[in-house]
């Protein structure tokens, strides 16, 4: 991604800008609107709600819903709220992290520092795995966690999204090992250093941009994850996205809009919360995935 | 002597290193993606239904989903959602990119704004919508306790309309990261050759028409494959959203693989849908990679 220069040689009249403005306005409200919604109605009482007027602010501010939808709300069969899937996510994504952005740092050096014939081709099949559509892998799956003894367990979610996630994070740092100065390496290795000595003393040190790339991206997409946690997660093991759909389509009872807004803004809190903090590393990261180098 | 061995052996093992650091993850890949499709799409020929079976039925899963017509409402969705999916978001990404770039003030704020929804689970957005375009306390009666009182907006409800909520959603969440990839390609642009076409009396839209879009096609192609990859995988929105209804009205083919592998018992089926979005996939992916990965060379 080279966004090089602000520098546009593309000159526009007052009305022009003006209309430019005012589009750009329309749709920042577009985009901020579900936000604006959710917010709001998470701090009001029920019948507020119900009694229309969903796009007013609270006349009577309550943080009941937040407290209800963390650690009371109706998930399932048990009232526990979204505080233990929570953490269950919490458990499955950090392991699942770590152990694919060093996988793929890994593969990152191998596949651009100790070129073998080959070695495109291997790339190409890890990075073709990124993108098949999972349900071809569902049902052998299943029996293979089954068969290794971690099926509905946290593990075997880490173990799935290892699998899925490393075509990823391996495609982030061959790019990024790719402009590294190769005669760096070959110097060392006259010197006499080995394979990890080179990794671990001069790779290494220069990876940190894109090891945070890759632990967003990676962080995002596991925690967003449903497909794989409403497949294979035990009921000890659901991840927050399964909870927030078992809390806001059970069919039973009142349904309270304003507990279900509160869980989904503390589902989607963790990422956002990232993408606010590292948002430039969050769109390298999207931009490294469609449009390369 | 011995010495002389030892670093024969510390040699070879050096040079052995890097295809060994790589093989777990090259055997994961190859047993957990290649090694299962190969599974799946075998499995796709059998009689399997809650379990898997080896008992090989030829073409008979495929012969049955196409007279499904489950089956058929979801392609016909899929065709829809897709087709405006990625049109609409092709088209306000690249308008939003090319207003972005004309030195608009306060950009990064505003590119954060377009860019969150990509952050966002697509339960989430599918929950968020869902209540936002509920007739009962969402955008309907926001508009008729404004005063707009015929205003009508059930398209969530209504099987004809339901499956152009999806597409809404789908907006909405990816457009703002298409326009962050035309925005990249625009900062690309050569400066110079539009200041010389400008010399020579172009305007603004033909600059546009003739020499800033055309160079763009890389940004296009980028944006077509990662839309259509996307539209086909498209499951969790749909479950959040409508769950598939009013009806079938919203069915694409991953909540129909989903319904009939794990609901239905119709594991043979199921893995004939599958292999159904998987080579629809292939056929997309496989040439952009195989050019990506040429290109490098």
């Amino acid at each position: 991604m080279s966004v090089a220069t602000q520098d546009t040689a593309i000159r526009t009249g007052r009305v022009t800008r003006t209309l430019i403005y005012l589009v750009l306005l329309l749709f920042a409200l577009f985009y901020m609107l579900p936000l604006y919604v959710m917010l709001v109605n998470s701090v009001k009482p029920l019948d507020e709600i119900t009694g229309g007027g969903m796009m007013n602010l609270p006349k009577v501010f309550t943080l009941e819903p937040w407290a209800k939808a963390w650690s009371s709300a109706q998930i399932g069969v048990e009232p526990t709220g979204l505080k233990p899937y929570f953490w269950n996510s919490i458990k499955m994504v950090v392991p699942a992290v770590i152990i694919s952005t060093v996988l793929g740092a890994l593969n990152g050096y191998v596949l651009t520092k100790w070129r073998f014939r080959g070695d495109t081709i291997l790339f190409g099949l890890m990075l073709f795995a990124c993108f098949i559509p999972f349900q071809i892998v569902l049902i052998p799956m299943a029996r293979m966690l089954g068969l290794m003894g971690v099926a509905g367990t946290t593990w075997g979610l880490v173990l799935v999204h290892v699998v899925y996630g490393i075509g990823f994070t391996t495609l982030y740092f061959r790019n990024y090992y790719a402009v590294f100065p190769t005669e760096l390496i070959r110097a060392a290795q006259i010197d006499g250093a080995g394979f990890f000595q080179i990794f671990w003393r001069i790779l290494l040190p220069s990876s940190g941009p894109i090891a945070v790339v890759s632990i967003i991206w990676q962080f995002t997409n596991i925690w967003n994850d449903f497909l794989f946690g409403a497949s294979f997660a035990g009921a000890d093991s659901q991840p927050m996205t399964v909870a927030l759909n078992n809390l806001v389509q059970s069919s039973t009872g009142v349904k309270e809009y304003n507990v279900h807004f509160a869980g989904a803004i503390l589902a989607a809190l963790p990422t956002l919360l990232v993408y606010i903090v590292a948002g430039r590393y969050f769109v390298r990261g999207l931009m490294a995935g469609s449009v390369k180098g | 002597m011995a010495y002389a061995v030892d670093v024969d052996l510390k040699t070879r093992l050096q040079s052995w290193l890097p295809k060994l650091v790589l093989s777990p993850s090259l055997a994961m890949i190859l047993v957990f993606v290649y090694g299962f499709i190969i599974f799946s799409v075998y499995l796709s020929f059998t009689d399997s239904r809650l379990l898997p079976s080896y008992e090989w039925v030829g073409w008979e899963n495929y012969s049955k989903l196409w007279r499904l017509s489950h089956w058929k409402i979801s392609l016909t969705n899929m065709g829809i959602f897709a087709a405006l999916y990625i049109s609409i978001c092709t088209i306000l990404g690249l308008s939003l990119a090319i207003f972005l770039d004309q030195k608009v003030r306060a950009e990064g704020v505003i590119r954060t704004i377009y860019l969150y929804p990509m952050a966002l689970s697509f339960i989430v957005t599918g929950t968020a919508w869902k209540w936002f375009l509920d007739p009962g306390i969402g955008l309907e009666n926001v508009l008729q306790t404004w005063g707009w009182t015929s205003f009508e907006f059930d398209w969530i409800k209504n099987r004809d309309f339901a499956i152009y909520t999806v597409v809404l959603a789908a907006v909405w969440q990816t457009s703002g990261f298409v326009m962050a990839m035309f925005l990249a390609g625009l900062r690309g642009i050569d400066n110079e050759i539009l200041k010389a076409a400008q010399m020579d009396g172009a305007s603004n839209w033909n600059l546009y028409r003739r020499i800033i879009i055309p160079q763009l096609r890389p940004a296009f192609l980028s944006a077509f494959v990662i839309l259509s990859h996307l539209a086909i995988k498209t499951f969790d929105l749909v479950i959040a959203l409508t769950g598939g209804g009013p009806g079938r009205a919203t069915e694409l083919p991953a909540t129909f693989m989903y319904s009939y592998t794990f609901s239905r018992n119709q594991m043979g089926i199921g893995a004939a849908s599958a292999t159904i979005m998987l080579m629809t996939i292939a056929a997309i992916m496989i040439p952009y990679l195989y050019a990506e990965l040429r290109e490098k060379k």
